[in-house]
């Protein structure tokens, strides 16, 4: 299974600030009630964007000059709270392909990945200056390069990391694990015949 | 050289290598449930592939099961399109299926220990973040997303990071009206919701010698609230005892082995961990949420914080924003804050003894005029064991309405919702912006006993005040 080697992210970014912000948050509970993940993209932080009319509320995604983002600016522990890969599926469904935030919760980042979205770790100020150009500029271009682990944005440049387990996976191309796991099956087979609990 | 119980269990499920230097591992146990379950089977289908160990897999089905109707079709049709489907597939593959026919069914963190699935020494894995409550066993548990769900399906395994390991030990006495959930609640307030990122939770001390299992399956179920992806309590008597006899359990002379390798397991003296935490039995209170976190506790005795007595301008936003959703006035007591709900359930508080516990105190008192009180067994076994000691009946006489089992409101993807924006005392494990199905809905996260405090009084109150408790 070939997989696309994600090495440059580049388009423009969103700012959704904040700390803490939770899987419930970006995905309530209720729109999880799908037995494929077709369409969560329409729900994406459906709560803080949207009155109970569904009508707008104020919020980043919703502002004209941010439609077609594809890069989302947040704070820290972003995605805590549940396991739920709606969370990132959402935000890649609507369009999301790199997030930069303060740091991230440990499972949502590992979901992330594993669909091919890049969670990169940047310091508060350096957030901050990449949001101040996108707020000057929301047409700026915002370049993540994974080789580098730098973002370059309107004339600027910041580091932006993430570990090093994800980033090789990335940009090499083996962000899903299936094929590999797959290829070590026989050596799993064993390992399972050394527990005695896993016995048939 | 001593090892940690985390270090033994992970070495003696690692695969291999794989080339981004995470670590191919051996997955025990898989649980799995409608909500997250689906779609790791559709990819299933795509992909050609068959699940690899159906005997190590089972399934049951809580998040979206209605808690007041039990024939099918569900009212929902989504909701019995998934119920269908998990069936369906569980029959495809051969994987067992703790069905409501069954009379097994339950919140799947409740049914694989009831069962004896949960065995210390192993590695399990279930698509639901609350799965660090089988840590409470010395089981390696982690919460996964669909496509490792996918993963474990295929190949029995999964790629991962190993974690480090932070001892976290508790001495000394709770005092009397001091539950595990409020130990639970003081640690995360006392680390941060994001304080034990990267790390498995060693949780240990003379508070969890003395714990039960149901107690330790308490905290261990929240570590993730904590930031921590895995929480465990080295395997004792206390762990043998509950296992004994329970329909998954070794038997006979399997027995005999499978107690010896789980002493085996257990974290050697003088191992080295990554960090080490003390904290002081006595010094943990009766705690309750005031925010949108579960680090946003105070305890009950406590007032709500003042943005304005911030130390510093993050803490100061957190709470301004907090104190906005939930409307709650600064510096006021958190004491005495209307309710408009109670619910006493989830796979943090819904097993036998949070609802015997409550019943001691509620026989004989009502639920406050205008309180929705809701208790939900979280699995078929404790509604049954709750019927034969009575207890239901207890909670009906007092008001409360009692349900059959799932997760009900603590994320309130069936019909069970707030409404509005409606505060609700919850035994629950989050107390997140929406979490219980209002989008303007508010939680205040406490121990079971605390809610029952809260449903006769109405609001928020000193369950040592209203039930005179003078021990536990």
């Amino acid at each position: 299974m070939a997989l696309e080697k994600i090495t440059r992210i580049a388009g423009r970014a969103v700012h959704v600030p904040g700390n803490d912000i939770d899987t419930d948050r970006i995905i309530p509970a209720r729109y999880l009630k799908c037995v494929t993940f077709d369409g969560l993209g329409e729900f994406l932080f459906h709560d803080v964007r949207r009155n109970a009319d569904g009508s707008e509320k104020p919020h980043p995604l919703n502002d004209a000059r941010h439609k077609g983002a594809t890069i989302l600016l947040s704070g820290a522990n972003f995605g805590c709270g549940s396991s739920r890969e709606h969370a990132p599926q959402a935000l890649q469904k609507h369009g999301i392909r790199a997030v930069i935030a303060e740091g991230f919760a440990e499972i949502f980042f590992g979901n992330s990945t594993t669909l091919g979205m890049p969670c990169l770790c940047a310091s508060r100020a350096d957030i901050a200056r990449i949001a101040a150009a996108v707020e000057a500029d929301p047409d700026a271009e915002v370049a993540i390069d994974l080789a580098s682990q730098r973002v370059s944005f309107a004339g600027q440049s910041v580091g932006a990391s993430l570990r090093e387990s994800a980033r090789d996976a990335l940009v090499n191309g083996r962000w899903d694990p299936i094929g590999e796991l797959l290829e070590g099956a026989g050596e799993a087979a064993t390992v399972a015949s050394r527990l005695r609990y896993m016995a048939v | 050289m001593p090892k940690t119980l985390f270090e033994k269990v992970w070495d003696a499920h690692a695969v291999r290598s794989l080339a981004n230097g995470q670590t191919q591992l051996l997955v025990g146990t898989h649980l799995i449930h409608e909500v997250t379950s689906p779609q790791a089977f559709g990819m299933m289908r795509d992909l050609g592939l068959g699940v690899a160990m159906p005997h190590r897999t089972f399934a049951t089905v809580d998040h979206i099961v209605p808690t007041d109707q039990v024939s099918e079709p569900y009212a929902d049709p989504m909701a019995d399109a998934m119920i269908k489907a998990l069936r369906r597939s569980c029959a495809e593959f051969g994987i067992v299926f703790f069905d409501r026919s069954t009379g097994k069914q339950g919140i799947v963190h409740i049914v694989g220990p009831e069962q004896g699935i949960t065995q210390p020494g192993t590695t399990i894995a279930c698509g639901d973040s609350h799965t660090s409550t089988h840590g409470a066993f010395g089981a390696i548990a982690f919460g996964i997303g669909t496509t490792q769900i996918r993963d474990v399906l295929a190949t029995q395994t999964m790629a991962l990071g190993r974690l480090k390991v932070r001892r976290i030990e508790v001495n000394g006495r709770l005092r009397p009206g001091v539950y595990a959930k409020d130990v639970i609640l003081h640690i995360i307030c006392t680390l941060g919701v994001n304080g034990g990122t990267g790390y498995a939770y060693e949780y240990a001390g003379e508070v969890f010698d003395r714990f039960s299992m149901e107690e330790r399956m308490t905290v261990c179920n929240m570590s993730i609230e904590g930031g921590a992806r895995a929480g465990y309590v080295n395997p004792d008597e206390t762990t043998y005892a509950y296992l004994k006899g329970r329909p998954y359990s070794p038997t006979g002379a399997e027995w005999d082995a499978a107690v010896a390798r789980w002493r085996e397991v257990a974290s050697d003296p003088g191992c080295a961990y990554d960090d080490v935490v003390r904290i002081d039995a006595a010094a943990i209170a009766p705690t309750v949420t005031w925010g949108i976190n579960p680090g946003q506790g105070i305890p009950i005795t406590g007032n709500i914080p003042d943005p304005a007595k911030a130390r510093g301008a993050d803490e100061r936003t957190s709470i301004e924003e907090a104190l906005a959703y939930m409307k709650l006035k600064p510096g006021a007591p958190i004491k005495g804050t209307r309710i408009d709900v109670a619910f006493l359930g989830s796979c943090t508080n819904g097993r036998l003894s949070d609802f015997q516990e409550v019943a001691r105190f509620i026989k004989g008192r009502r639920v406050a005029p205008g309180v929705k009180a809701i208790a939900v067994p979280g699995s078929q076994g404790v509604g049954l064991l709750c019927a034969e000691l009575g207890i239901d009946k207890i909670f009906r006489d007092a008001g409360f309405e009692w349900r059959s089992a799932g997760c009900s409101m603590c994320l309130a993807m069936n019909a069970d919702k707030l409404v509005g924006d409606q505060l609700c005392a919850s035994s629950s494990n989050r107390n997140f912006k929406g979490r219980q199905g209002s989008p303007t809905g508010r939680t205040i996260l406490m121990s079971p006993i605390m809610v029952a405090a809260a449903a006769v009084t109405g609001s928020v109150a000193d369950a040592r005040e209203v039930f005179g408790v003078s021990a536990n």
